[in-house]
């Protein structure tokens, strides 16, 4: 990878885009022979990895609003960063077709017979039918399609000459946007994820989903700036200074998910009703018990000792390592999610769990690629540019 | 009992015209070796503490023992309290329910740290402080306005009042101002 310095774009883009979209071809290949030799399975391993890749791209959708609407400065050398990862939201939207597919393999609401006997889901049939599923599913993404195009355009419009206007106008788009965000989410989460277990429920669950695709994001994000530091990428604009915020940001997530996995474990276990209990008992059985610790202490635990001390966040290297397990853990928390409705006696892993989470993976990264190569690498005409360039931590 | 005719020399003071004046001066005074001096300014200035050679402050290390000190305190209290001295049955769980604990010992926890930093801090900056020998100046009032100053105190190793004088002069310091007890 080589960068002009003049326009801070990319010549040479490096062989990561063919490498990704071989292998996200490889994989969506793969992921079809699954289909048609295990439907439930490949499903539930396709939404687990559908859902991975997505909830990056609305972290990253986040982190640019939130970035516009506190009139951050720091963050600006990095914004473009998470401005490409949101740019990934029309990929995602047509990623998420094929779930279409599987509602019948992934949600027992969706059937008529089973409902006809359930008590319980016909007081949810109002919310829980494939209708209207499909339609707040559409109304997500254009949502979020229009906000990421439309902060994406202006952003990119700002490049072209240095109108503080435009910096006021993402602002003004910023503000209503993270209100629509934070009921889309959370109402997404509650749909994709919440409701494979129509008969459990959980109001804290959109911000547990969300609190670990932010810390998700913002290790990706570091995982990026690394990659481009090791190539001498901007390695004199996103300085240590950077990496070290990059890295207090993480370690606040880090408790900030610990936080919400807390509260939703203690109520329910301070409650202990049958209905609501069975859903942590299913991840407290067998190997799945195995499974939930691991991602206690690798979720939780070690990464909040990792990131404590000063020293690890103004390490690029260190933080690179950091970022990759952080990522790993972030899957692992959504498989968790996901599978045990499926496996609920146990883990039973499946070649589809790597194959779909590849097949999406290498689009994603291909996708991201392409945008990143397409736009300058900073804001260039950010009015608070230099400042960022020239921040440091007191 | 001659302190009114010679009033004790009490330090140093000398005027910069600009924020990067008084950081360069600052890299100077610091390079010089002298240790007891400060910089006075309206604002904070990017990069002062490293012109002044100061290290990093070790109250994090402070807050780190007074965190361990509140969450397994709390933690031993409810353990103690609860599964030792009154063991009650509470919605059939056991008498060490580590969940239930968490919350309290999660805000004690924070709540030490939050004590000790504040605390901390101020014993760190030797406050509260009723009084400094910059006080005598009566243009030092112009620090929180529109001035700049480095103030070396006379307890400094290095001070002598002739040369010392003369070093600020060349730092480009004006408005020289010796800090007499009055």
């Amino acid at each position: 990878m080589k960068i002009d310095r003049e326009t801070y774009r990319l010549i040479d883009n490096g062989k990561i885009g063919s490498i990704a979209l071989t292998i996200g071809l490889m994989g969506l290949v793969a992921g079809t022979v699954g289909f048609i030799i295990d439907r439930e399975q490949f499903f539930h391993a396709y939404l687990t990895a559908f859902i991975f890749w997505l909830s990056l791209s609305l972290g990253g959708l986040f982190f640019t609003m939130l970035h516009h609407i506190v009139g951050a400065r720091w963050s600006v050398v990095l914004r473009r960063i998470s401005e490409n990862i949101m740019a990934v939201m029309p990929l995602m939207a047509l990623l998420a077709v094929p779930l279409l597919f599987g509602l019948g393999d992934l949600y027992h609401w969706s059937h008529e017979d089973i409902i006809a006997g359930n008590k319980l889901l016909q007081g949810k049939a109002a919310y829980l039918n494939t209708t209207f599923f499909i339609i707040r599913m559409v109304g997500y993404f254009i949502i979020w399609l229009v906000l990421s195009r439309l902060l994406y355009q202006v952003s990119l419009r700002q490049d072209k000459g240095h109108q503080v206007s435009l910096t006021r106008k993402m602002r003004l788009i910023s503000a209503p946007g993270i209100i629509l965000f934070a009921v889309t989410f959370t109402f997404a989460s509650f749909d994709w994820l919440m409701s494979l277990d129509a008969h459990w429920y959980s109001t804290i669950f959109g911000v547990y989903v969300f609190s670990g695709s932010l810390l998700g994001m913002l290790a990706l994000m570091t995982i990026i700036a690394v990659t481009w530091r090791k190539n001498h990428i901007l390695d004199k604009d996103i300085t240590v200074e950077h990496y070290h915020d990059l890295g207090k940001l993480m370690f606040a997530f880090t408790i900030f998910w610990g936080y919400m996995a807390f509260s939703q474990y203690f109520l329910i276990w301070y409650g202990n009703i049958p209905e609501e209990t069975l859903w942590f008992l299913h991840r407290w059985e067998n190997s799945w018990k195995i499974v939930s610790l691991v991602i206690v202490f690798g979720h939780f635990v070690i990464p909040f000792f990792l990131l404590f001390p000063q020293v690890t966040k103004r390490r690029p290297g260190m933080l690179l390592f950091i970022s990759l397990w952080l990522l790993l853990m972030h899957w692992l928390d959504l498989y968790w999610l996901v599978l045990p409705t499926l496996h609920p006696h146990g883990v039973h892993f499946s070649w589809l769990d790597p194959a779909t989470m590849l097949g999406t993976g290498g689009l994603f990264i291909w996708y991201l690629g392409r945008r990143t190569a397409a736009v300058p690498l900073l804001p260039t005409g950010d009015p608070h540019l230099e400042t960022s360039k020239h921040f440091i931590n007191h | 009992m001659n302190n009114k005719a010679t009033p004790r020399i009490l330090g140093l003071m000398a005027q910069f015209d600009n924020p990067a004046a008084l950081l360069e001066a600052a890299q100077k005074v610091r390079d010089a070796g002298y240790k007891k001096f400060d910089c006075h300014s309206p604002f904070p200035i990017h990069g002062m503490d490293r012109a002044m050679g100061l290290k990093r402050s070790s109250l994090g290390w402070l807050v780190g023992v007074a965190a361990l000190a509140g969450t397994s305190g709390a933690l031993a209290l409810q353990w103690w309290s609860s599964s030792v001295a009154y063991p009650l049955v509470i919605s059939g769980k056991p008498f060490f329910s580590f969940q239930a604990y968490v919350p309290v010992t999660f805000a004690l926890g924070v709540l030490l740290s939050a004590f000790t930093a504040l605390v901390g801090m101020l014993a760190f900056n030797g406050l509260p402080r009723l009084h400094h020998p910059v006080f005598y100046s009566d243009n030092f009032a112009r620090t929180s306005n529109d001035a700049f100053f480095i103030s070396i105190e006379a307890d400094d190793p290095l001070f002598e009042i002739e040369k010392t004088s003369a070093f600020l002069t060349s730092t480009g310091g004006k408005n020289k101002e010796v800090l007499k007890e009055e």
